[in-house]
């Protein structure tokens, strides 16, 4: 099976949040980048499970600029056989959607596989559009997914449950927690990732239908109410009287 | 003219109400739905101010691809400006194909009306801060966060008209479902109660179960509590989990690590109960109880008790 697993460079979780050029910038000093959790963990994961099981290639793929050769390396040390850049600022979802969908259109893949958003934008938007203009079936939040021939079984989160279903590759489906477990890559794949294959594709001309205007940060919180844990009745009276939320 | 789609398979939610409210400032309302909810139920979205309901009784909305040509044919037959979805499973799904085939720009998880320049507040970043977005577009899509703002009834049931649109055959097909009956679901819950590793043990959840029933409060838990299979995976919030923003969000033997905070400071208000006064929870806090769990907790769900019944 033929895979192409789209990944996204995301601050560490630990990252502290801050905004220059009059809050219309993410500031990225001092930020440490990462492959984007679900992208990592669950898409590219189970991607090469897929693999090592049935055979086939898997082909990581990422909308950005050089300076995110280094998650892509880190990508193709976990197991990733090559990887493919769009050479562009991925300026919106739209627009990183239609450059991948315009790269896969070209090459063919049996399966699509991205996280099922990034903890950056948290949108959960690519790999719908990414469906959506290859007219494939889509399946997202995809908890298991199981490969026969070109039968995909896949179990998802539905508004308020789990469901199986079953349907027919070319597909897109978005991932999340289940799918697989974090691999962390060893010396070897280290040393490997470093002489695979990494094409550096020129970017379609594409425009944006969304932009980031600016951005805040949350209101700080005032100083919390320290109140005795022998008298919970307190607790509820303020609950229901000041803060009128029971 | 103003789209809201409505996910009508649990029956209406409130999230559907905030929804067609939310629709309602912006414009005339039409809702769209699918399946078999019934006629009474999808006419009380007129209180909220929808003008018609069509309903498509034949595609059931398994199948991503047929919700949205569903919906994209009502568009094009009712001249929309503006679609908008709960943030959902289906916000989640539909709405990025939606965009791709009318070429619309999508918002996804708004927390605000857009303001006088047309920009729709979003969290980003996990809910560690908040971003501004632009719709370049004619037509658009925004798709908002549960609890982001009140329902507001004001009007009376509408017409509910039925609709047949060409959504060609299924490409998914459907195997089983499971849903549990009863539970709410995390991101709609307006109240929550949240444990973690400090609870030290599975047997010990009684009490937060007990407490969740008493205030009619959905359960959460930390990563850790997940992974090791304490709770179920859809309990864990946190930026790698569920985002959630209820009105009381009560933390009991949590630490507060950045990665739970980023899921979870969107909450209108936070209790944290914790053994260490050290804990970082308390700087996210707005009521902090120093103390053992095992002991707070039966005691919060006693008041808690006693001022319901009074
Ligand atoms: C990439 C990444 C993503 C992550 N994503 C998430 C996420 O989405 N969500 C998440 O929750 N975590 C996430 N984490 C993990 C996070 O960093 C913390 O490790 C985790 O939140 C800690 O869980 P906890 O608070 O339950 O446990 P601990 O940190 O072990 O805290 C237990 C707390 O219980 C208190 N306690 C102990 N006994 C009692 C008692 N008897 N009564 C009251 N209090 C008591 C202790 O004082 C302590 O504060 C992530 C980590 C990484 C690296």
């Amino acid at each position: 099976m033929k895979i192409l697993v789209c990944i996204s460079k995301a601050p560490d979780t630990t990252s502290k949040i801050a905004f220059s050029e009059e809050n219309t910038k993410f500031d990225e000093n001092g930020v440490q980048f990462i492959v984007n959790p679900y992208d990592e963990w669950y898409a590219l994961v189970r991607a090469l499970e897929i693999k090592e099981a049935g055979g086939g290639q898997v082909t990581i793929i990422t909308v950005g600029g050089a300076s995110d050769d280094a998650i892509i390396r880190k990508a193709l040390a976990i197991g990733a056989d090559d990887a493919v850049r769009l050479d562009s600022e991925a300026k919106d979802a739209y627009y990183t959607a239609m450059q991948i969908s315009s790269y896969a259109k070209e090459n063919n893949y049996d399966l699509i596989l991205t996280g099922k958003e990034t903890i950056n934008y948290n949108g959960s938007q690519v790999a719908g559009m990414i469906a959506a203009e290859l007219d494939v079936p889509f399946v997202s939040l995809a908890s298991k997914l199981d490969v026969n021939g070109s039968t995909l079984t896949v179990e998802r989160e539905i508004v308020g449950g789990l469901q199986v279903v079953e349907l027919n590759a070319p597909a897109v489906i978005s991932c999340a927690k289940g799918m697989a477990e974090q691999r962390i890559p060893n010396m070897r794949g280290i040393m490997a990732a470093r002489t695979k294959p990494l094409n550096v594709v020129a970017a379609q001309e594409i425009e944006n239908l969304t932009e980031f205007v600016s951005y805040a940060l949350p209101n700080a919180k005032s100083a919390v109410k320290m109140i005795d844990p022998e008298n919970m009745d307190e607790l509820v009276e303020l609950l229901h009287k000041e803060a009128k939320v029971i | 003219m103003i789209l809201v789609y409505i996910n009508s398979s649990n029956g209406i939610s409130k999230s559907s109400y905030e929804s067609i409210s939310y629709g309602k400032k912006l414009g005339d309302v039409i809702a769209l739905t699918n399946g078999g909810a019934s006629s009474d139920d999808l006419a009380s979205l007129g209180q909220y101010g929808a003008s018609k309901v069509l309903v498509d009784r034949k595609i059931n909305g398994d199948d991503q691809q047929q919700l949205t040509k569903l919906i994209a044919s009502a568009v094009e037959n009712n001249s929309v400006k503006t679609i908008v979805f709960s943030h959902d499973l289906v916000g989640k799904s539909v709405a990025p194909m939606l965009s791709v085939r009318l070429k619309a720009g999508l918002v996804s998880g708004a927390i605000s009306l857009p303001d006088a320049e047309g920009c729709v507040d979003v969290n980003v970043f996990s809910g560690k801060a908040l971003g501004k977005v632009k719709v370049n577009s004619e037509i658009k899509i925004i798709s908002l966060l549960p609890n982001s703002i009140q329902p507001e009834e004001n009007g009376s049931a509408c017409p509910v008209e039925e609709i047949t649109a060409d959504t060609g055959s299924p490409s998914i097909k459907v195997l089983s479902t499971k849903k549990p009956e009863g539970e709410i679901p995390l991101p709609e819950a307006e109240l929550v109660v949240s444990a973690g590793r400090g609870l030290k043990g599975p047997e010990n959840w009684a009490m937060v179960e007990d407490l969740a029933v008493s205030l009619g409060a959905a359960t959460a838990c930390s990563r850790p509590v997940a992974d090791i299979g304490w709770r179920p995976h859809h309990e864990h919030v946190g930026q790698t989990g569920v985002a959630i923003r209820p009105n009381l969000y009560i933390a009991i033997g949590i630490s507060g690590a950045i990665q739970h905070l980023a899921g979870v400071n969107g909450s209108k208000v936070i209790v944290v109960i914790n053994t260490d006064p050290e804990a970082p929870f308390f700087k996210a806090a707005d009521y902090g109880i120093i103390g053992d769990a095992f002991e707070v907790v039966p005691r919060l769900n006693e008041a808690v008790n006693k001022f319901k019944a009074s």
